[in-house]
């Protein structure tokens, strides 16, 4: 897509290709919005009682929530362990992990029978219910969020005062959000620790929070090299080629030790004969366990592959949709043999989706050209090459955003 | 004490009065067409199902732990000590949980309305209330589904399994599955017949997730401490590194904070 005619930069208005495909997923979600408010979740999803959940919670919330992780294990990284020279590339990270949240929360209130009572867990509290946890960090860290965020909007005007007030919070409003992202993260696998009996030996597992825990910290490192990697290609930065190699080697660590954790659990519960046994969840775990920790680690083993930009970032791809394909699992195929049903979504279920993806292409895209989002040298390194902006594309920088 | 239903199966006629009764009581449409339905919906709370010339009624089994009530963010389910598992729509925001998380698949919701509520049969907590048997038990013919005590009918169910060696399943249904149940259900042939599990553990699900949950209040002073810590080290090291006149590992890059 071409941001830069997406966002207006050039003066008269083209119709271009992303152009058209952004227009068609608003026109689209808008009308499935309508849809939905006028006639209810009935008309407008595939949702039974035997499958009362369906994308909008393993896409849009389940997903989107862990591919928003990078925001917390970057400002971990970079202002609890300190660690400079991964500084360059939070901005974009933050500014991910805000509009994830944004945009979960924008998805809640399709899925939400009565979402004018969102509010409610604010003064109804039942704290025996993980859903009452998922309610609360939710909202905590989305503030959290807004916060670590607003230095880039109050630097942009020039407010010196708040800029001062924020910043000397900063460290304490960072570790609140690294611990309600620990305990956000676990909790959407802890969601699922109360059906036993209807959740796939798979996937059900009492270790379900250490799981989701785990892998949101490999998909954040993975989609932090993922949006640098596009980033520097489509918006003409230089790459940060040094600081993605290490993240390339925290990610090794990090799946290999998902990988030994998910195996022997899977061996301890006496689970492991079927996974050679052909069916139908036999091989959606198998394209899971390929996708998310098989290729990539054969790949990032590799000091060659880790040196070069098109290893990692291809191995970064691997990784999210391989545990964006988990979460798929957890959630929906993992209930298919226990209720008998199988779930497809709805044109409608899928329109809010593409709307919700939309959105945030769109919101990252103005929050780049806008804000100070790349680091100053950089963008001016970009300003003296003699591309023009709008030849460049840079949309694909958002894919991960929208959700 | 709390309340209880026992129904015997080897006893019912299936002449679904208790179907005509529950919907009266619960202000739902009953007619031919969904006396045939033999599956809970969100117009029909218990069902009497027939398999050759047995019966069995399906309804909501008001768990003494139920994981329905545990898993709602807004406690719009609640199980009363009488022994209901009551829902209060006003408070619910309609996230389905509850229908997640039920090992019995009892609630249903009202996908076709724009104000949706969960539906599901609570065991008529405002007769219950009043010292009045649930409507089905009170209209029963034949006492296949009978109200009272719930350790008194445990011991009734036992007795009569007891007394009619090879009438029964030597099992009472809802004595011990997920900790226990409000409803209580005998019955000649296999419960799996009519589709309830017999694998259901015999511990409550709720402590599945609390038993994660109960930490939050522990891990979020030792995380912020240990977290706390990490920075205070990181960030010690660069001084002493500075005092020392020796150039840290690299300086802000952007000179920005964030």
């Amino acid at each position: 897509m071409n941001l830069a005619s997406l966002t207006g930069s050039n003066k008269t208005f083209r119709f271009t290709f992303w152009k058209l495909v952004f227009f068609f997923l608003m026109a689209a979600g808008l009308y499935a919005t309508f849809v939905r408010f006028t006639q209810g979740l009935g008309a407008s999803t595939h949702l039974t009682d035997q499958f009362p959940w369906g994308i909008w919670i393993s896409f849009d919330v389940l997903c989107g929530v862990m591919l928003a992780a990078g925001g917390f294990t970057l400002t971990a990284a970079v202002h609890i362990f300190n660690i400079k020279r991964m500084h360059s590339i939070i901005r974009p990270t933050i500014l991910t992990a805000f509009l994830g949240y944004v945009l979960v929360c924008m998805a809640l209130m399709y899925d939400l029978g009565k979402p004018y009572n969102i509010w409610h867990p604010l003064i109804m509290r039942n704290p025996h219910s993980v859903m009452f946890e998922v309610a609360y960090c939710v909202m905590l860290y989305t503030t959290v969020l807004a916060l670590e965020f607003s230095p880039i909007v109050l630097e942009r005007f020039g407010l010196q005062r708040p800029l001062k007030v924020v910043r000397t919070i900063l460290i304490p409003l960072v570790i609140t959000g690294v611990i309600l992202s620990t305990l956000h993260q676990s909790s959407l696998g802890t969601l699922y620790l109360i059906v036993p009996e209807k959740l796939h030996p798979f996937w059900y597992s009492p270790l379900l929070p250490v799981f989701f825990f785990l892998s949101a910290i490999a998909v954040g490192l993975a989609m932090t090299i993922f949006e640098s990697s596009m980033s520097a290609r489509h918006l003409g930065l230089q790459l940060e080629l040094p600081v993605l190699q290490e993240l390339g080697r925290v990610l090794v660590v990090v799946l290999g030790l998902y990988a030994i954790l998910r195996f022997e659990d899977l061996a301890r519960r006496g689970v492991l004969p079927l996974t050679v046994r052909p069916g139908y969840e036999m091989y959606l775990f198998w394209l899971e366990i390929t996708l998310a920790i098989l290729l990539p680690l054969a790949l990032l083993v590799q000091s060659r592959v880790r040196s070069s930009p098109t290893g990692l970032y291809w191995s970064a791809v691997l990784v999210v949709l391989g545990f964006i394909t988990n979460r798929m699992n957890v959630s929906i195929t993992g209930f298919e043999g226990s209720t008998g049903v199988r779930y497809f979504p709805k044109w409608s279920e899928v329109a809010v989706t593409g709307m919700v993806i939309g959105a945030g292409f769109a919101l990252f895209g103005l929050a780049v050209k806008y804000l100070p989002i790349f680091p100053r040298e950089h963008l001016a390194l970009q300003e003296q090459s003699a591309e023009p902006m709008e030849a460049v594309a840079v949309a694909p920088v958002l894919e991960h955003a929208g959700d | 004490m709390s309340k209880a239903l026992l129904y015997d199966s080897t006893v019912c006629i299936g002449c679904k009065q208790c179907e005509q009764a529950c919907a009266t009581q619960n202000k739902l449409q009953y007619d031919d067409t969904i006396a045939a339905e033999e599956f809970q919906s969100e117009h029909k709370l218990t069902a009497v199902l027939t398999r050759g010339d047995k019966f069995m009624r399906r309804l909501c089994m008001n768990c003494q732990d139920p994981s329905c009530a545990s898993v709602c963010p807004v406690g719009a389910l609640q199980k009363t000590a009488a022994g209901p598992v009551t829902y209060d729509p006003s408070k619910c925001m309609g996230c389905r949980y509850c229908m997640v998380a039920c090992p019995f698949g009892v609630p249903k919701y009202e996908w076709s309305k724009l104000v949706p509520k969960v539906q599901k049969c609570t065991m008529c907590p405002d007769r219950v209330a009043q010292g009045k048997p649930t409507a089905c038990a009170e209209i029963c013919p034949t006492g296949a589904t009978k109200f009272g005590e719930r350790d008194e009918l445990i011991a009734e169910a036992q007795q009569r399994i007891r007394e009619n060696p090879g009438k029964y399943v030597d099992h009472i249904y809802g004595l011990s599955e997920v900790g226990g149940t409000s409803v209580l259900l005998l019955s000649a042939v296999p419960f799996e017949t009519f589709g309830y599990k017999t694998s259901l553990s015999k511990d409550p699900l709720p402590m599945l997730t609390y038993r994660v949950l109960s930490h939050i209040p522990e891990f979020v002073p030792l995380g912020g401490m240990m977290l706390g810590g990490i920075w205070w080290i990181t960030h010690r090291r660069e001084e002493v590194a500075l005092v020392e006149g020796k150039t840290p590992e690299t300086g802000k890059k952007n000179g920005r904070n964030l």
